[in-house]
C-alpha cells in the first residue's frame, strides 16, 4: 500500500502531463517564442492552484496523512547558484523540451532515445556532484 | 470520453498538477522530479566519488516508485486515452519550424529529427540529445529543483529562492530556442 499510493500519483501525472501537452517539445518551443499562451496556462493555474492549496493548509484545514501540519522544505538562501543554475537547465529544457519529470513520462509513450538524454542528466547531475565546492552558490 | 480522449485545456490540466504536488505532500513528500538523479547517482556508488552522493538513498525509494508510475502513465495515456490528435501548435510555429527544416510540427510529441531512432545514426542528433541531458542534469541540481521544485512547489510557496530559478531557467529556455536552436537547424 506504501508502494501503491506513490505508484498511483507517478501515473496520474505521467497521463496528466501527456494529456496536456506539456511534455511535447513543441509545445516548449512555442512557449520559448511567446506564440501560444497554452503552457503559461498550465503552468499559471498550476501554480494558482498550489498557492491556493498551501494557503488552506496554511491555516489547519488540511493535514497530512499522518495528521502533521502540511510542510514545503524551504530552499536556502542565494542567488548565483539559481540564476546559474536555473539558466543552465532552462538551456537543456528548450533545447530537448523536455524537463527531469516528462523525459521518464516520454520514454513510456515510447520515445526510446530518451534513455540517452536521461543517462546524460545523471551524468550531469554527477558532474555537479564532482565540482560542488568549486562552484559559487 | 471524448473529453478525456482529447487534449486536455490548460484550466484542467494546471490544476491537476497542482493535484500531483497536493498528494505528495500529503504523504509527507514533495513534488521534485529530479532529486531522482541525484539518487539514481548514489545507487550505482557516486558517493565513492563526492560526498554530495552520501546520503541513504533507500529514504528516497517513494520518489522513484513515482518515476515509474510517470513511466506506465505515459504509456497509458498514448496508448489508451489518445485519439492520436496532432498538437494544436500557433500555425506561425508550424511554419517557422518547417521553414527550419522540421517537417511534421506537433504530429508527434518530439521532433523526429531529433529523436527518431534512425535519426541518431547521425553524430549530430546524438550530440544534441547528449548536450541537452548534460544541461538539464547539471542545472537542475546547481539550481536546487527543476519545474516540479521550483516553478509549481517553489512559487506556489511563495519562495524568493525558486523565483530567481524560474528567471533563469525563462533566461536560458530563451536564449536557446530564439538564438541558439535557429543556429543549429
Amino acid at each position: 500500500m506504501k508502494v501503491l499510493k506513490f505508484l498511483i500519483v507517478g501515473i496520474f501525472f505521467g497521463i496528466v502531463l501527456v494529456k496536456s501537452e506539456a511534455v511535447s517539445w513543441y509545445r516548449i518551443y512555442e512557449m520559448f517564442r511567446f506564440q501560444s499562451f497554452h503552457m503559461y496556462g498550465i503552468i499559471g493555474t498550476a501554480i494558482a492552484s498550489g498557492i491556493i492549496f498551501l494557503q488552506i493548509s496554511k491555516k489547519g484545514y488540511i493535514k497530512s496523512i499522518k495528521g502533521t501540519n502540511i510542510v514545503v522544505p524551504k530552499k536556502e538562501n542565494g542567488l548565483i547558484r539559481y540564476i546559474l543554475g536555473g539558466t543552465i537547465f532552462g538551456l537543456g529544457w528548450a533545447l530537448i523540451g523536455a524537463c527531469p519529470g516528462p523525459m521518464y513520462i516520454l520514454l513510456g509513450t515510447g520515445v526510446w532515445s530518451m534513455l540517452i538524454v536521461i543517462a546524460a542528466a545523471i551524468l550531469g547531475t554527477f558532474i555537479y556532484g564532482l565540482l560542488k565546492s568549486k562552484l559559487p552558490h | 470520453m471524448e473529453y478525456i480522449l482529447n487534449p486536455w485545456p490548460w484550466y484542467i490540466s494546471g490544476p491537476l498538477i497542482a493535484l500531483v504536488m497536493a498528494l505528495l505532500l500529503y504523504f509527507g513528500k514533495t513534488f521534485g522530479m529530479s532529486s531522482n538523479l541525484r539518487t539514481m547517482c548514489t545507487m550505482v556508488g557516486a558517493g565513492k566519488f563526492a560526498d554530495f552522493f552520501n546520503f541513504r538513498w533507500k529514504d528516497h525509494v517513494w520518489n522513484l516508485i513515482v518515476v515509474l508510475g510517470a513511466i506506465i502513465g505515459g504509456f497509458i495515456a498514448v496508448q489508451l486515452l489518445s485519439n492520436n490528435s496532432v498538437t494544436n501548435l500557433n500555425p506561425t510555429t508550424v511554419t517557422e519550424l518547417q521553414n527550419m527544416g522540421f517537417n511534421n510540427p506537433g504530429q508527434t510529441l518530439v521532433p523526429n529529427e531529433m529523436y527518431s531512432l534512425e535519426i541518431l545514426a547521425s553524430p549530430k542528433a546524438l550530440i544534441l540529445l547528449v548536450v541537452g541531458g548534460l544541461l538539464v542534469g547539471f542545472g537542475t541540481r546547481y539550481a536546487g529543483g527543476c519545474t516540479s521544485g521550483h516553478a509549481i512547489t517553489g512559487l506556489s510557496s511563495l519562495q524568493k529562492p525558486s523565483l530567481i530559478a524560474v528567471i533563469g531557467f525563462f533566461i536560458g529556455g530563451l536564449i536557446m530556442t530564439n538564438f541558439i536552436l535557429p543556429l543549429i537547424f
